[in-house]
């Protein structure tokens, strides 16, 4: 084989090099430059290495959003897949139902966030809210301004609602890719409806699942507005989640340094993340073979 | 293991059945033995599937009654009925080894794992899938996953019959005739009934005993591969099996002489008149000689085109504006200046709209 050699065919990578520079690599590189530095404003900055970092992975502040996060993030998976996947199999197959189904759990994916944290906010408040005012008149103590408790309850169970309806969607799309000769194949050879889900249903879903884990794992990860709409990361500190955190830090202190040192491990963790939650699912899936 | 009665059976997917068109699937009445290899054959929309999903329980008949062995299984759901069957499609449970698929049907039946694990090993070594029993399903070839797929309906011992859905579609060429020829060695070695759907003949005519020819919702035809090819009872039959089907060519009939078109052919039998129907001379390409000088059961022909495709020469004639195909052994000379057609009269067959008139008495 004779390749031909010809360098001059870099350029035609330029454009593309151009553009992530323009949109990921410069931007980053600016965080990456404050994060070393130390400015006492006067647009004067001193080196200050890894200074920042040190304090960052070392501070327990960080550590316990870090942990917050974590356990946020877990919540809303354990709750989002199984429903998700429980919706989708009790859905009507055909029909005016589908649609109106449908449509019914577009709605939440379709409403921004700042507008449903604050559908929230007003939802649960004692006084006007019809969750908090309803749970009041029960004589329930229910309060997410005052109980840490309550507080996360909400701040859950409003991501669930947001967002079950995209992994429900996702494995509806899966089961219906399920040709009808399974179904038949399992009835001849007398699975239990258990064994079908197990066996059939499950494992073809394998694929749009790994998508819905990612996608609520990164986007949960990251989430910011709704948690502060509702919340704003109280009461304390007990709904001060990463971003939360991070925009306090450089907005609310102006500690441009730290925030850049934190944002930038805050950006290494979900990148790490991502990547393993990729690597052992998609390991799974070549065992198979 | 089971005989199986189609008692008056028929279907249609309309809700108030009143034309005959309106069904499809005519009313038919007949008994597949016990242990057989039956072929559901005919081209797409013809009901052969229709019958088929009957069997199977996926389709209620709107009329008529299935039994197994007597009894009657028309509205049992497929679970019961002691089926097994074999998809267009491999279906294998993905995440399953081979050796749980093919126990997976005796594992919900609840038996023991030691009668499971000698079962399973038994039609895995008589599958040839003994060496993959450990992998998993998903990774295997589609002619594996079809053996899986029979296999899971072959380690359970109550199954009254194998239903196969044009089973080869997937498989490569080279494949098929492999997988077909172990299917048939399959089916002499367990003596179960199968039920083979397909439109290839081929697979049809090698695999079956009794060939059930489909058409339009009517089964035209049922017998031995043998039976199709001499005895045509319907020109669907004639033309639909062989390689090219058999000749039709227009004709009326007096007594025991076919006039074709000024043409007059001597009969050995003697036809009742028929009034008013469509007559047809059907007679195959493999009982016809061409001859440069006419006969007494000649038809003056122009030949158009000559096919030598190695084992015989295929050729391409016309009378009077109709195509006639001539089979010609490889070694026998033919040329354009044959301009006679001699039909064998003991394989003419008449056919009134369709169907193949009884011969009334000799000649």
């Amino acid at each position: 084989m004779n390749k031909t050699w010809n360098n001059k065919a870099w350029w035609m990578v330029l454009p593309v090099v151009l553009l992530v520079a323009f949109s990921a690599v410069i931007p980053l590189m600016t965080v990456v430059n404050y994060s070393v530095q130390d400015t006492f404003g006067n647009n004067q900055f001193f080196w200050a290495g890894l200074q920042w970092f040190e304090e960052i992975v070392n501070s327990e502040r960080f550590h316990d959003a870090l942990a917050r996060q974590f356990l946020f993030s877990g919540l809303i998976l354990l709750i989002e897949i199984p429903l998700g996947i429980f919706i989708a199999m009790n859905m009507p197959t055909r029909g005016w139902a589908l649609s109106v189904c449908l449509v019914l759990m577009s709605l939440p994916l379709l409403i921004p966030w700042n507008v449903v944290g604050t559908i929230w906010q007003i939802f649960g408040r004692v006084d006007i809210g019809l969750l908090g005012a309803t749970a009041a008149k029960l004589g329930i103590d229910y309060n997410y301004t005052r109980d840490i408790g309550d507080a996360w309850f909400t701040v859950v169970i409003m991501d669930v609602w947001h967002w079950t309806s995209l992994v429900a969607l996702l494995c509806y799309a899966g089961l219906q890719s399920i040709p009808q000769a399974y179904y038949q194949a399992a009835r001849i050879d007398g699975a239990s409806k258990w064994a079908i889900f197990r066996y059939i249903q499950l494992p073809k879903m394998r694929g749009v699942l790994l998508i819905a884990v990612l996608l609520r794992f990164m986007d949960s990860f990251m989430i910011y507005t709704e948690p502060f709409v509702v919340t704003g990361g109280g009461p304390g500190n007990a709904t001060t989640f990463l971003s939360i955190d991070l925009v306090k830090m450089a907005i609310g202190q102006f500690d441009l340094g730290p925030a850049a040192a934190f944002s930038l491990v805050y950006f290494l963790i979900i990148l790490l993340l991502s990547w393993i939650f990729y690597t052992v699912m998609t390991n799974l899936d070549k065992q198979g073979r | 293991m089971a005989e199986i009665y189609l008692k008056k059976l028929a279907h249609s997917y309309l809700p108030n059945p009143q034309k005959p068109e309106d069904y499809a699937l005519k009313e038919i009445d007949q008994v597949w033995e016990d242990g057989k290899a039956y072929a559901l054959l005919g081209s797409s929309g013809c009901g052969k599937s229709t019958l088929l999903n009957i069997i199977s329980g996926l389709i209620t008949p709107s009329q008529g009654e299935v039994l197994f062995d007597g009894k009657d299984v028309s509205h049992l759901p497929t679970e019961q009925r002691q089926i097994a069957q074999v998809f267009q499609f491999p279906v294998v449970y993905d995440t399953m080894t081979v050796y749980d698929n093919l126990a997976f049907p005796l594992r919900n039946r609840k038996q023991d794992e030691a009668s499971i694990k000698a079962r399973v090993t038994e039609i895995a070594e008589m599958l040839e899938l003994s060496a993959d029993l450990k992998k998993k399903a998903r990774g295997l070839t589609a002619d594996a996953k079809q053996k899986i797929s029979l296999g899971r309906g072959l380690v359970r011992q109550d199954v009254a019959a194998i239903l196969f859905d044009e089973p080869l579609t997937v498989i490569d060429p080279h494949l098929k005739w492999l997988l077909r020829m172990q299917l048939k060695a399959l089916h002499q070695r367990l003596n179960r009934t199968m039920i083979y759907v397909t439109h290839d003949q081929t697979e049809a005519l090698t695999f079956a005993d009794q060939v059930v020819v489909m058409y339009d919702g009517y089964v035209v035809q049922m017998g031995t591969p043998q039976q199709l090819f001499e005895q045509p009872e319907h020109t669907f039959v004639g033309y639909f099996i062989g390689s090219p089907g058999m000749n039709l060519l227009p004709v009326q009939v007096d007594g025991n002489t076919a006039h074709l078109n000024g043409q007059s052919i001597p009969l050995n039998t003697h036809y009742a008149p028929q009034q008013g129907a469509k007559l047809e001379l059907g007679i195959r390409p493999e009982f016809t000689q061409l001859s440069p000088s006419p006969t007494a059961n000649s038809l003056p022909v122009t030949i158009k085109r000559i096919e030598d495709i190695g084992r015989h020469k295929i050729v391409r004639a016309d009378y009077q504006g109709q195509e006639v195909n001539i089979l010609v052994p490889e070694d026998q000379p033919v040329s354009t200046d044959y301009h006679y057609l001699n039909l064998d009269p003991k394989h003419i067959h008449l056919y009134a709209n369709g169907r193949r008139l009884k011969r009334e008495s000799a000649a």
